[in-house]
């Protein structure tokens, strides 16, 4: 009983056999312990799978886990021109970066750093996007270049940010802004897209990459090699020690064959007018002007342009965005003639004796509809020196009838015309350059021979881009090396004293016949500019040097030949003036093909602004 | 001359070759936390502290003859059960209402519970016919579901599973027929898409990452990963003391508190997890022996319960960090960081000592 209510038994209920219970507790106590021994056994197991049989693989991990390889970016390449001004600069700027990882929400960090630094509306969007080519932990680059007062800003506030830091950069400048614009181009934020075209290792920490104009051309070269960094690190990718460390190469220094003071000179001859100028050395197929107008500053598009400034520029009269010396397709009118004119000479078709009666009108049998000479009444009897001289556009329509379009096509092809030139830059429009083949090909009609007259005059299907005509004209001026121009004309790798000249490739050496037949056609040109009668007369050189030139116009408007144009012409459908020139006449060491659209007579409009660039460049050549 | 005095006054009733068990389990643990907490002499000092503490709680627990306690026990489960209603009402705490603030300090009633629980099992059992009778089984299967339920709701998944298995092992040890079991296990089986429903989305979360933590190597697996290149980078012998690259670099998470056996796995190496296993199944070899010596149902089945516990307690931790169970936040018992855990542990092994020491009295 007493036992009974010490082990708190209550009455009724069975009485336990406790000898019994502990037999069966003690059986059941073992069983537990047996699987704890066996539970224990197979964690150990698991233990010596992770720590024997994975370990190289788990050391492997835990390394790659301390040690990051963090890429140093080389500082790109510089730009300057021919005389050693710097066109392209690096200067040291600010950017604002934030590791996505430690911000904690990013979307709220980036609107509050709106509220610090000025970001656009879609900064969020674009950050995320940018962000893919990153690694985790990595910082990305949030927004570049800085103002003073936002490092400023941001320094006050900078205990809010966690894992956003100002790092310094250097920056693209581009000290001449638009001058040079639509030769250098520019350099703007990497993207996904730009990754495809190179190679992605080295592009890690690089942050701007050439969008267009020779950044882009020769970003292989400007760009240079990444350096590499290993560092320890810990869980945030804090730096704790660098261990190893493989210095970047900065890319090569560019030097353009381009004379800023020859381009300032083609950019002010041109004035307010749309228009494009290519100047080359005949001697080398070195670039030495480039302009295309209007243009724009690419140092809005370096750090990422905001829409409105886009906008702008896009909506701006002119098309700035569009780089007429390549892409720009004119009619190149009479400036084509000196060619046929060597055409007709080289292939037999005329003498330089043989003479054409210009009455101002000339009828093709079977056509009722003339074809006019520019001036009314015509030029008389003409050679092939006073043709090209006066222009005469019957001795051409004659020459041309007699020569046939595909014997013009093909000897014309031998100059470039129709194809691209193989300039450094990327984009080129190849022109046209019409043939019975090429109609064929494009409208599915057979040729007609009044297009063949036409085509004598550079008119009709014919299609020429500013560098075009001046490397047919280099060619021409030389005695027939085609070059594939060249803007770069030399380039300085990292570390070595001097730079390495880069010789423009021979791209086509035009077969000469007779170089008497050469010299005639350049004679021609010589008395446009000095002759009594030249059409370009009133831009004759005082004294100093001498220059051939050959002024054309490119039809805008469906407009007969024979109508005049003038200053009551509404501007858009002016025709556009053209003008080719070299000098000195003897000794050619520039040639310049200047597009003054809308604006009316070669002669009158584009011939100046020739004349303008060869002053600059033969100033400083003599000056030499 | 024992014999002449009264039970609770005897001499200190401490079974040696546990209390050495767990002093050396204790001393190692300090150890390896001193590199854990980044060589933090002021954790290892407060943590000290806490292991003086429960050491204390312990010896005035050992004293306490079991008789004792078994009159407190329903007093105690009733306490415990109100309390985690209330923490429903009152409760404090991040993300989970599992604390209650009592002025002075605050305090996890699931702790109680984890001895309460297999208290109050042993309690129920202890007159009753063993093995227990469906109806008995019914009673008990509420006595250890109902706090299971109310901490679960918390939500402290971890915990109420632990306190469902302290009551599941009493009725196992209790000599559940084997059948009964099976059948029992193959419920909770069924259950478990049930389970999945009631589950709040980071617990879903976790274990999605066990089934497969590579899917998220930044969120939710990140842990699982790296405690993985921890321990199988530690190799055999360890990248030695103060030398793991896992834990110094900060890649480890929670490395002071449930991921421990990581920086121990990556700085000694297997041989010093084995070492560690070694203790730990010593100590509840220990307390089965003990359990087995006792002389009445409810110490057998307290001391059994508790002992089987506190290994599952080293088996699931183990088996989270070596990324074999989903992480629970259940603590390396008396090595990781932190005072509650510790406390109530320490308490556990004095109720072992004091059946120890009173398993002579038939009472």
């Amino acid at each position: 009983m007493n036992l009974r209510r010490l082990t708190g038994h209550a009455a009724g209920l069975p009485l336990k056999d406790q000898i019994l219970e502990g037999r069966q507790f003690g059986i059941r106590a073992l069983t537990a312990f047996l699987f704890i021994l066996a539970a224990i056994f197979l964690l150990s197991l698991r233990y010596v799978y992770l720590q024997l049989i994975s370990y190289e693989e788990f050391t492997a991990r835990s390394i790659n886990n301390q040690v990051r390889i963090v890429p140093v970016p080389p500082n790109r390449g510089l730009i300057y021109d021919r005389r050693g001004r710097p066109v392209a600069e690096n200067l040291p700027a600010y950017r604002l970066e934030l590791v996505p990882e430690k911000v904690g929400d990013l979307e709220q960090t980036i609107a509050a750093l709106g509220r610090v630094v000025d970001l656009p509306d879609d900064a969020y969007e674009k950050f995320t996007e940018n962000r893919k080519r990153y690694r985790v932990f990595d910082s990305v680059p949030l927004k570049f270049n800085l103002t003073e007062k936002e490092v400023a800003r941001f320094s006050v506030d900078r205990h809010r940010f966690n894992g956003v830091e100002i790092v310094p950069y250097l920056a693209r400048y581009y000290p001449y802004g638009e001058l040079l614009t639509h030769v250098l181009g520019y350099v703007g934020r990497l993207d996904v897209d730009d990754l495809n075209r190179v190679d992605e290792g080295n592009y890690r920490g690089t942050t701007h990459i050439g969008k267009s104009g020779i950044e882009r051309y020769y970003e292989n070269q400007l760009h240079g090699l990444n350096g590499i960094e290993k560092i320890e690190t810990n869980v945030q990718g804090r730096k704790l020690s660098v261990l190893e460390r493989k210095n970047p190469v900065h890319g090569d220094d560019l030097i353009l064959a381009l004379d800023v003071q020859v381009q300032q000179a083609a950019w002010d001859a041109l004035g307010d007018r749309p228009g494009a100028v290519v100047a080359i050395d005949p001697t080398d197929g070195s670039v030495l002007a480039m302009v295309s107008k209007p243009a724009f500053d690419a140092n809005l598009f370096v750090h990422g342009i905001s829409s409105e400034d886009y906008r702008n520029i896009l909506n701006a009269p002119g098309r700035p965005l569009f780089n007429r010396t390549l892409l720009g397709g004119y009619e190149p009118g009479s400036t084509l003639k000196p060619f046929i004119g060597l055409a007709g000479l080289e292939l037999g078709v005329v003498t330089a004796e043989d003479r054409v009666f210009s009455s101002g009108q000339y009828f093709l049998p079977g056509v009722s509809r003339p074809f006019r000479d520019w001036r009314r009444g015509g030029h008389g009897w003409v050679n092939m020196q006073s043709a090209l001289e006066q222009s005469v556009n019957t001795y051409f329509y004659q020459l041309a009838l007699d020569m046939g379009i595909d014997r013009m096509h093909d000897y014309l092809a031998q100059f470039g015309f129709g194809a691209e030139t193989g300039l450094d830059l990327l984009g080129e429009n190849s022109g046209v350059l019409p043939s019975r083949d090429w109609k064929r090909g494009h409208y599915s009609e057979p040729w007609y021979p009044g297009e063949t007259i036409i085509a004598g005059i550079g008119q009709g299907f014919n299609v020429v881009t500013p560098v075009q005509l001046a490397n047919a004209v280099a060619t021409l001026a030389n005695g027939g090396t085609r070059f594939e121009p060249r803007l770069l004309y030399a380039a300085k790798h990292a570390g070595n004293q001097q730079a390495d000249k880069i010789q423009a490739p021979v791209g086509l050496q035009v077969p000469v016949n007779s170089s008497a037949n050469w010299d005639l056609i350049r004679e021609g040109m010589h008395r446009v500019v000095h002759g009594e009668k030249g059409t370009a007369r009133a831009i004759r050189p005082e004294s100093g040097y001498e220059m051939a030139g050959k002024s054309g116009t490119s039809q805008v408007a469906a407009q007969a030949a024979d109508e005049d144009m003038d200053e009551t012409t509404a501007a858009h459908l002016r025709h556009h003036a053209l003008f080719i020139a070299y000098a000195p006449y003897q000794n050619p060491s520039i040639v310049v093909a200047a597009v003054v659209e809308h604006g009316g007579g070669g002669s009158r409009e584009a011939a100046p602004v020739a004349r303008a660039v060869i002053d600059a460049w033969l100033s400083q050549e003599l000056a030499r | 001359m024992k014999r002449l005095l009264p039970g609770w006054v005897q001499g200190p009733q401490l079974d040696v070759p546990l209390l050495l068990g767990l002093l050396l389990l204790m001393a190692f643990g300090l150890f390896v936390l001193y590199s854990a907490s980044g060589e933090s002499m002021d954790m290892v000092y407060r943590q000290g502290t806490r292991l003086g503490v429960g050491l204390a709680a312990m010896l005035v627990l050992s004293q306490v003859p079991p008789h004792i306690l078994r009159i407190w026990t329903p007093w105690l489960y009733a306490t415990g059960v109100v309390m985690l209603l209330a923490t429903w009402f009152v409760g404090v705490g991040r993300g989970a209402d599992r604390w209650l603030d009592l002025g002075l300090f605050r305090f996890q009633p699931s702790e109680i519970m984890k001895l309460a629980v297999p208290m109050m099992m042993a309690w129920y059992l202890h007159p009753r016919r063993l093995p227990p009778e469906p109806a008995v089984l019914l009673v008990s299967l509420v006595i250890f579901a109902v706090p299971a339920v109310l901490i679960a709701r918390q939500p402290d998944l971890g915990t109420a599973l632990l306190v469902a298995l302290s009551g599941g092992f009493a009725l196992f040890l209790s000599g559940l027929q084997w059948r009964v079991i099976f059948g029992l296990a193959g419920l909770a089986a069924a259950a478990a898409p049930a389970l999945w429903l009631v589950m709040h989305e980071y617990q879903r979360n976790r274990v999605r990452t066990f089934l497969d933590p590579e899917s998220d190597p930044l969120g939710s697996g990140w842990n699982i990963i790296q405690s993985k290149i921890a321990v199988g980078s530690g190799g055999l012998t360890g990248k030695g003391w103060l030398h793991g690259t896992q834990s110094r670099l900060e890649f480890i998470p929670e490395r002071h508190t449930d991921f421990i056996l990581a920086v121990l796995s990556e700085e000694l190496g297997l041989i010093g997890v084995i070492f560690l296993f070694a203790i730990y199944l010593f100590i509840a070899g220990r307390g089965l022996y003990v359990a087995s010596m006792a002389r009445n149902t409810y110490a057998r089945l307290l001391a059994g319960s508790l002992s089987l516990t506190f290994s599952v307690y080293v088996l699931v931790n183990a088996g989270m960090v070596s990324g074999l169970l989903p992480v629970v936040g259940v603590p390396l018992p008396l090595v990781s960081y932190g005072g509650t855990s510790i406390v109530t542990l320490l308490t556990g092994f004095g109720i072992l000592m004091s059946i120890y020491g009173h398993r002579n009295f038939i009472r």
